[in-house]
């Protein structure tokens, strides 16, 4: 053992500490502690990731080059108009090929509210986009309609696509918007 | 494989937020209530109890990892053998299959599978944001993440298809909420009309608030168990109990993109998806001339999940017309209109004809006045207790609360377990309870049948 003096005492801080004088019985008997309402404190949490898109980037890459690519099964020509390196049909490796960004909408919706993210750009228009000898849709966001008068008319509407200049690397660097 | 029994069940309450107690106290609340009604108390149970299946969908809600150990641990099952399983808005429909799987392979004789969830954790646009990540995250999620949006743009082209209306999904919307009305476990006790559910706040078109289930706290359980172990467990009880057996399950899956659904061929969806009821030349006329309308099976109006799970469930239970052999069906209405779609997965009607079938009074109970003007008598009640939309959806409790309220339903034990007899279905001996994830991802189906 050294001579050294260490602490006994664990130094105070300040941050952390929200409220003072927490009420508590004063003497021997808990019992009222059962009726004690709950404590719920407030616990922040946020993480960055490193995210790779792997076999899916050079669709980000297409984007950012404002080209729409797709997922071709060489020899049974499916197509996933949503990026897929094999396909879940024959198993094989895809291939990209460009299309067109131009298409019909199959489905879509108006969100008046959302996911915190997206809450502040309610109300947005979210559309299942099909696309001419592509079997599968492509998910994106829909402007140049008017969000308060929704209807199932908007089904079939023909739609192009337009690019961000600004790439961020997302699915949204492609929208769409009604092309009459 | 051997008899698998559905002998009891506990449901903590449900609610908004029950900041009174953790995740695993919530568990106790439910086990608590399960034992008590076998007449057995914890250390016997302990005793007699082989293994158990845990069940819960998110880390990110529950602000824990490996959260399910330590509910086992607060209930006092250690050290037995478990494990927790997670498959989305259906982990607990896949929590009591796994139950189901570890009696009929003959590893256990009992087995208790427990889940629950807390969602209060965090406010409700984050726990949206939450639930949005079990979408692709790197072609959904950032679109606008957003799984009522997911529903909306379902029901969008179910309408577009088939003609369904807003009002039609909104008589879901009452009638569940008003079987809540009974159910004392229920979070949304409300009498509603179709006006106030169209009135409501619009969410993401055409669903409104009163379309849409909330989020909950809660937990849920049941037991089940071999022969022997009924036997085991009525000796240690001292009381019969009345047999529910579990005579069939199912499940099914699909692509996570909804964009990825396949848009098959009236050939494959005969070759692979019809059901029994729909073999016969009417539904064979009625199904071309949909295709020849341009219907592709299943697009994204369908859930083939849900279609495959009752498929194998119906084949394993025997079941060939499921409308009049199933007395009722507790299955996954988050949304009004997955309920109507679902109505057509389990061919309960045909493929669109959800919306007018919801309408008809076909799904709604006897004996309760709904203040709507419905055609057809009662046939096969669906979400007797209310469902997702009023007693809440704690994500990894819910499929154990429709086994729980199946079972009480089979026992023919309403009455005893809610205070109010309004919601037993007469002579209730068969019923379904349906457990679904994602946009259709995972679907579980099982057939619980009562035996005399």
């Amino acid at each position: 053992m050294s001579d050294k003096e260490l602490p006994k005492k664990m130094e105070e801080t300040m941050e952390g500490t929200v409220v003072f004088g927490v009420p508590f019985p004063t003497g021997d008997d808990l019992s009222a502690l059962k009726e004690m309402a709950p404590i719920v404190v407030k616990q922040p949490y946020a993480s960055t990731y490193n995210y790779s898109y792997g076999q899916d980037s050079p669709f980000f890459a297409a984007l950012a080059n404002k080209r729409f690519i797709v997922s071709r099964e060489p020899e049974t020509g499916y197509t996933y108009a949503t990026p897929r390196g094999h396909d879940m049909y024959t198993g094989k490796e895809t291939e990209w090929v460009e299309i067109k960004p131009e298409g019909h909408i199959h489905a879509f919706t108006v969100c008046h509210f959302g996911s915190e993210e997206f809450l502040p750009q309610c109300p947005y228009v979210l559309a299942l986009i099909e696309f001419e000898g592509v079997n599968t849709l492509f998910l994106a966001r829909l402007i140049g309609v008017d969000p308060y008068e929704a209807s199932t008319d908007w089904i079939g509407m023909k739609v192009k696509g337009r690019f961000l200049r600004n790439s961020k690397f997302k699915p949204t660097d492609v929208y769409f918007y009604p092309a009459e | 494989m051997r008899s698998v029994y559905a002998v009891s069940g506990g449901v903590s309450k449900f609610a908004k937020a029950r900041p009174d107690k953790t995740f695993p106290a919530l568990v106790k609340e439910a086990y608590d209530y399960a034992i008590a009604d076998l007449g057995i108390e914890h250390p016997k149970f302990w005793e007699l109890v082989d293994a158990t299946v845990a069940s819960y969908f998110s880390d990110h809600f529950e602000r824990q990892l490996m959260a399910a150990i330590m509910a086992q641990d607060y209930i006092g099952m250690l050290p037995k053998p478990s494990h927790r399983v997670e498959g989305g808005g259906a982990t607990g429909g896949i929590c009591f299959q796994e139950g189901w799987k570890s009696i009929a392979s003959g590893y256990a004789d009992i087995v208790l599978c427990y889940g629950f969830e807390m969602m209060s954790h965090v406010e409700t646009w984050k726990g949206n944001e939450f639930i949005a990540l079990a979408s692709d995250v790197s072609f959904d999620y950032p679109v606008g993440g957003f799984y009522s949006g997911y529903y909306a743009m379902m029901v969008s082209r179910h309408m577009a298809e088939f003609g369904t209306t807003p009002e039609q999904l909104a008589h879901v919307s009452v009638k569940n909420h008003l079987n809540a009305y009974h159910n004392p476990y229920a979070q949304k006790r409300r009498k509603l009309t179709i006006e106030d559910v169209r009135a409501a706040p619009m969410v993401a078109w055409p669903l409104t608030r009163l379309d849409i289930c909330v989020m909950s706290d809660g937990a849920a359980c049941t037991v089940l168990c071999s022969e022997d172990g009924l036997a085991k467990l009525e000796k240690a009880g001292g009381q019969r109990i009345p047999r529910v057996r579990v005579t069939g399950i199912g499940r099914g899956t699909d692509a996570m993109r909804l964009s990825d659904r396949p848009h098959q061929s009236y050939e494959d969806f005969y070759k692979y998806n019809a059901l029994p009821n729909e073999m016969d030349a009417d539904s064979r006329a009625y199904y071309k001339e949909l295709w020849d309308h341009g219907f592709r099976y299943p697009g994204v109006h369908s859930f083939r999940a849900g279609r495959m799970g009752s498929k194998e469930a119906y084949e394993n239970a025997g079941i060939t017309d499921p409308l009049g052999e199933i007395d009722f069906v507790e299955l996954h209405d988050a949304y009004t209109s997955s309920e109507i779609q679902t109505y057509e997965d389990m061919g309960l009607c045909r493929y669109g004809e959800g919306g007018p079938f919801a309408a008809s009074g076909k799904a709604f109970m006897p004996g309760i006045d709904y203040g709507l003007d419905l055609p057809d008598e009662p046939a096969c009640p669906v979400n007797p207790s209310g469902g997702l939309i009023a007693c809440g959806h704690p994500v990894g409790a819910t499929g154990l609360m429709q086994a729980v309220f199946a079972i009480w339903q089979l026992q023919h034990a309403i009455e005893k377990h809610f205070g109010d007899p309004a919601l037993q279905v007469p002579d209730a001996r068969c019923g379904a309870i349906h457990s679904h994830a994602g946009t259709g991802t995972y679907v579980t189906v099982s057939i619980l049948e009562r035996e005399e």
